[in-house]
């Protein structure tokens, strides 16, 4: 699929789902996926572009997220700026102990990164005083529906969190996309087919392992901070462990390496827990499940899967 | 003096459950190259078997052979439904499957458990032991005792039984293994029930002094691979020692510096490991082939 369909049906997508919306609940379940699908972008580029996995992204998008809390609260920064200021401070973090980190392969990587995401959601968890621990704390609000309402524009906190996700989300697709069709994706695809090959025909690994870590820190972060903005408070949750199993599990299921594919993980296991909510005991038994299920049977992913059945059925 | 020996007792505790986790990730680990996030599970399994079955009024040594029992059959099923229709799939598929059955086992202890944090009496007495101006339990020599006992039966598996080579020729190369005759189904088998009872004996022995519930296995998990890799993955003498060493650094930081952030050494040692010698305290260094 060219670049441009691709970001045309997403764009189609989110403009003409709420039509389908029964109620306001609805759009903040859609913003929750766009805000996922975000994170889950920036990993499709690390895991399914450069093929190197990250147990650890949620200490980025806690990164983001505490950013957003914290900047206003105690610089008086605005929570727009915050977000920019928790960007750069997840990239450099990313590339900072992505240096090192990246020499590893496979599990040892898997470990490490899961090592750092630990130890941000601890350093978030014991900081009370700035924090708020385990308890969490208030977010700032963004400002930006009240100057809306100022120019005449009313809108719901529901409605302007799935616009403004929505976009963001399209946005970040689109860098995505050029990342790909770049040199700098194919360098991240043939090292992901052979380092040794790759650097014969003179790619700098280290370095496109390293660009591809960043990038997905700095997706990772956003991703966090929309979601302190939008709901306005905060927990170390969203540092936590299983948020980062989440977000990778997101990009495995839908299919690595595409936006559609993160798009429709994101949307699954967003989505999923909603739906579950009357069998909320049983959500980390079908969790567990479908990510055996899907990975035993379709480990190219869900929709990769889903297509190849449909050209085969069309033939 | 007194502080630091009775921190030195805590820390060889928690360290022998460590060094039993370690102990069941290398044997895993050696005979099919997969790390079994799940391996924190077991214990958990260990330990919650246990407090059900004495709970139900099974005298404790019986409930502690159920639990041995069940848990190994989990581990043999976790093999043969999971692992085993995954050959030859990439890491990141491994590591995600591994993963899902870690939350999985998870999901089904809470339903047929509880929520609930458990624990039974301890095998021979609550009374500390004093010894020299500090104490230990009678619980944390059974531990201790206990992953000493392991490791020494593994040891003599691995280098005096027919068994034990089979396994380790498995490890070495599954193709060759299969042409001298090697059964790797059946080791494969042997290896992930041999791993959870390891774990769940671990769970046993430790419930009476940490206490037990359906969520500790991911920690431990983590916990006992920091260990594995301290000592050199696929070392079985690295395990013991890795996680002796992991136990006894977390229980002198928490103890001198700071316990809040006792549970963030485990992670700085991995990451230390990895980036200054990164084959371990005992693990050989390996070329990779194009």
């Amino acid at each position: 699929m060219s670049k441009w369909l691709q970001l045309a049906i997403l764009a189609a997508l989110i403009a003409a789902l709420p039509l389908l919306f029964p109620s306001g609940y609805y759009y903040r379940i859609g913003a929750l996926v766009f805000v996922n699908a975000l994170a889950v972008i920036g990993l499709a580029i690390l895991i399914g572009q450069a093929g190197q996995i990250s147990l650890g992204h949620a200490g980025f998008a806690g990164i983001g997220a505490y950013s957003c809390a914290l900047g206003p609260e105690w610089l008086g920064l605005h929570p727009a700026l915050s977000l920019l200021a928790g960007a750069a401070l997840s990239g450099v973090t990313a590339l900072l102990i992505g240096r090192p980190i990246l020499r590893l392969r496979g599990y040892y990587l898997a470990v490490a990164t899961l090592g750092f995401g630990i130890l941000v959601a601890m350093v978030i968890q014991n900081e009370r005083a700035l924090t708020g621990g385990p308890d969490g704390m208030a977010v700032a609000e963004l400002g930006l529906r009240d100057l809306l309402r100022d120019l005449g524009w009313r809108i719901g906190g529901g409605e302007f969190w799935y616009a403004v996700s929505g976009i963001v989300l399209i946005l970040g697709a689109w860098i995505a996309l050029n990342i790909f069709d770049s040199p700098t994706g194919r360098a991240m695809r043939a090292l992901h087919g052979s380092e040794v090959a790759a650097r014969t025909v003179g790619i700098d690994v280290a370095s496109y392992k390293l660009k591809a870590f960043v990038i997905s820190a700095v997706y990772a972060s956003v991703s966090g901070s929309l979601l302190a903005l939008q709901n306005r408070y905060i927990t170390p949750d969203v540092a936590g462990f299983l948020h980062s199993i989440e977000l990778v599990t997101m990009t495995v299921l839908g299919g690595a390496g595409s936006i559609m594919g993160a798009v429709f993980g994101a949307a699954i296991l967003t989505i999923l827990p909603q739906v579950l909510t009357a069998l909320a005991d049983y959500e980390q038994l079908v969790l567990g499940a479908i990510m055996i299920v899907v990975m035993i049977f379709m480990p190219q992913g869900l929709l990769p899967y889903i297509s190849r059945r449909l050209r085969r059925t069309g033939k | 003096m007194d502080a630091l020996l009775q921190f030195v007792f805590s820390g060889l505790t928690v360290g022998a459950v460590y060094a039993l986790v370690a102990l069941g990730f290398t044997i895993i680990y050696n005979a099919s190259d997969v790390v079994n996030f799940a391996q924190g599970e077991f214990v958990m399994l260990g330990g919650m078997i246990t407090w059900f079955g004495h709970d139900a009024g099974l005298p404790l040594m019986l409930a502690a052979a159920l639990a041995i029992a069940v848990t190994t059959a989990v581990g043999v099923a976790l093999n043969k439904f999971a692992i085993e229709p995954a050959r030859g799939a990439p890491v990141v598929s491994l590591i995600i499957i591994t993963i899902g059955a870690s939350i999985l086992i998870r999901g089904a202890t809470q339903l047929i458990f509880d929520k609930q944090i458990h624990r039974y009496p301890a095998f021979t007495g609550e009374n500390p032991i004093e010894v020299m101006g500090a104490t230990i339990l009678p619980q944390s020599l059974w531990v201790i005792g206990g992953a000493v006992a392991v490791f020494v039966a593994l040891w003599l598996f691995f280098s005096r039984t027919l068994m034990g080579k089979a396994v380790l020729a498995t490890a070495n190369n599954r193709l060759a293994a299969q042409l001298v005759g090697i059964n790797t189904n059946w080791v494969m088998t042997l290896s992930f029930g041999l791993s959870a009872a390891i774990g769940a004996l671990a769970g046993v022995l430790v419930t009476p002094i940490t206490l037990i519930s359906y969520d500790v296995g991911v920690a431990l998990a983590l916990k006992g691979f920091a260990g594995a890799m301290l000592g050199g993955m696929g070392n079985p003498k690295g395990a013991l020692v890795g996680g002796l060493a992991l136990g006894l650094l977390e229980a002198l930081t928490a103890g001198y510096l700071s316990s809040q952030y006792k549970d963030a050494v485990a992670f700085i040692v991995i990451l230390a490991v990895l980036f200054v010698m990164p084959q371990g305290l005992f693990g050989k260094t390996s070329a990779d082939r194009v």
